[in-house]
């Protein structure tokens, strides 16, 4: 079979099969934006609380560059030795996998907040929690929502990766790891799925941000 | 193509599994009988892998990145196309870019290769750039006055006080390829990664190969990480950058 064809194959193979191709796609949707919504309700109070007190700089730091350096396959399977394999366990894993980007951007946010302007916020009487989410995280939200993109769309790759570690209900990585039931062409199409789903959410995001920044952007 | 790693599930992956130690009958976590054990015929050599791999996708990451910002640099119109461009790269999922590659390039190093570095690209570009760009004006315009001309003062005014930026971002590249090459080794046994699908292609994961070549990579990781930061200041002792 020629390359060309391959391919070919590979693009006939989504319309052919688009139910499966669908179904699988949202499993894999299913787990990253569970463990995204998790990851974001530990991540962001903690690093925006960190951030308006100016603390913590150092886990802010670490959390990030150990974040990077962890593979991802390794984590994945050391939930999976340690829990066994489903779909909680795998979405744990994706949770520490989200957790960096969101905390630490979302520490740099609130922390970067020109002081002056928390200053007067204070002294017009409002409370703390008040200034966090009244004056702080609207002016720190497009770094934020840089965050939690760069975390969405790491996730959103993870996800796949879980059905190729093994996992059940593990969407289309599962599609990626079974060459004999798909064939070649279902492996490439699933490939491009999950492409897609990752450019969407990167392209979603950065459309939010986008808007946020010019939302905030101090007007000349 | 894909997927035969896991597939298979061939032959006994542990040697020895159910005959060996107390240890690795129980899977125990960490079994140092069988690193040492197997330091020589398995870790030792994935490990030299992964630094090669990691060696050659940063330098050509670096050199490439280096071109684009260049021109990204140089003719402001093309620094938002080349940024989306390698922010595009960057957004594809390793999984489906090896997928995609197999077929092409075949069952290779250089299929783990060349995703491995479009992903530095992003991160190198957009230092590079932003280091270029951010020689105040008026350090310029002194060099200006001394009359370097534009060549100059880009290979001794600009090019230098970008370093620290640019090296900013060869660490983040390198540390992300060390931690994105184990993937790799789904398709290609090369690297750490080989062992880790190793381990977790036996039922019940092998947690001792798993804990010990994970283990690897995150210290290599940080190893390299610190080598750079070093290298950094040697490179440019007037700043004090982290």
């Amino acid at each position: 079979m020629t390359l060309a064809s391959l391919f070919i194959d590979a693009l006939r193979f989504i319309p052919d099969n688009a139910h499966l191709l669908l179904d699988k796609a949202l499993e894999t949707a299913k787990l990253a934006f569970t463990a995204l919504g998790i990851a974001l309700l530990i991540a962001l109070p903690i690093g925006l609380w960190l951030g308006h007190k100016h603390r913590g700089l150092t886990l802010a730091l670490g959390v990030s560059s150990v974040g990077r350096a962890l593979p991802t396959i390794t984590l994945i399977g050391l939930f999976i030795a340690w829990l066994g394999v489903g779909f909680w366990n795998v979405t744990a894993a994706l949770v520490v996998i989200g957790i960096p980007p969101i905390l630490t951007n979302a520490y740099f946010a609130v922390d970067g907040v020109e002081r002056d302007v928390v200053e007067a916020a204070r002294g017009m009487g409002l409370t703390e929690r008040q200034i966090v989410t009244g004056v702080e995280l609207p002016l720190g939200l497009p770094l934020l929502l840089a965050g939690i993109r760069t975390a969405a769309v790491f996730v959103v790759a993870t996800a796949t990766i879980a059905g190729i570690a093994g996992v059940e209900a593990g969407g289309l990585g599962q599609i990626m790891a079974n060459p004999v039931v798909y064939g070649q062409s279902g492996v490439l199409a699933a490939a491009f799925v999950i492409a897609a789903m990752a450019l969407l959410t990167n392209f979603a995001l950065g459309t939010a941000q986008q808007a946020a920044s010019r939302r905030m952007a101090p007007r000349a | 193509m894909s997927g035969l790693r896991l597939a298979d599930g061939g032959g006994p992956v542990i040697p020895n599994f159910g005959h060996g130690s107390a240890c690795l009958r129980h899977n125990h976590w960490f079994c140092p009988s069988w690193v040492r054990e197997h330091w020589g015929d398995i870790l030792q050599p994935a490990l030299i892998q992964h630094i090669k791999l990691t060696l050659v996708v940063v330098g050509i990451g670096l050199a490439i990145a280096f071109l684009l910002a260049l021109a990204g640099f140089r003719w402001r119109f093309l620094d938002p196309p080349l940024g989306a461009a390698t922010d595009v790269l960057y957004t594809l999922p390793s999984i489906a870019l090896f997928t995609v590659l197999v077929p092409i390039t075949g069952l290779e190093v250089i299929t783990i290769a060349i995703p491995l570095i479009a992903y530095t690209l992003f991160i190198l570009y957009r230092n590079i750039v932003t280091g270029l760009r951010s020689v105040p004006a008026e350090v310029l315009e002194s060099a200006r006055g001394m009359g370097l001309t534009r060549r100059q003062t880009f290979m001794h005014v600009e090019f230098p006080l970008a370093t620290p930026a640019m090296m900013a971002g060869v660490r983040i590249a390198t540390v992300s390829t060390i931690s994105i090459a184990t993937i790799g080794a789904f398709f290609i046994n090369y690297g750490l990664g080989t062992p880790i699908f190793d381990a977790l292609g036996v039922a019940d994961i092998f947690r001792t190969e798993l804990v010990a070549a994970g283990g690897l990579a995150i210290l290599l990781a940080l190893v390299a990480d610190v080598l750079l930061s070093l290298l950094q200041r040697v490179l440019t002792p007037w700043s004090r950058t982290r």
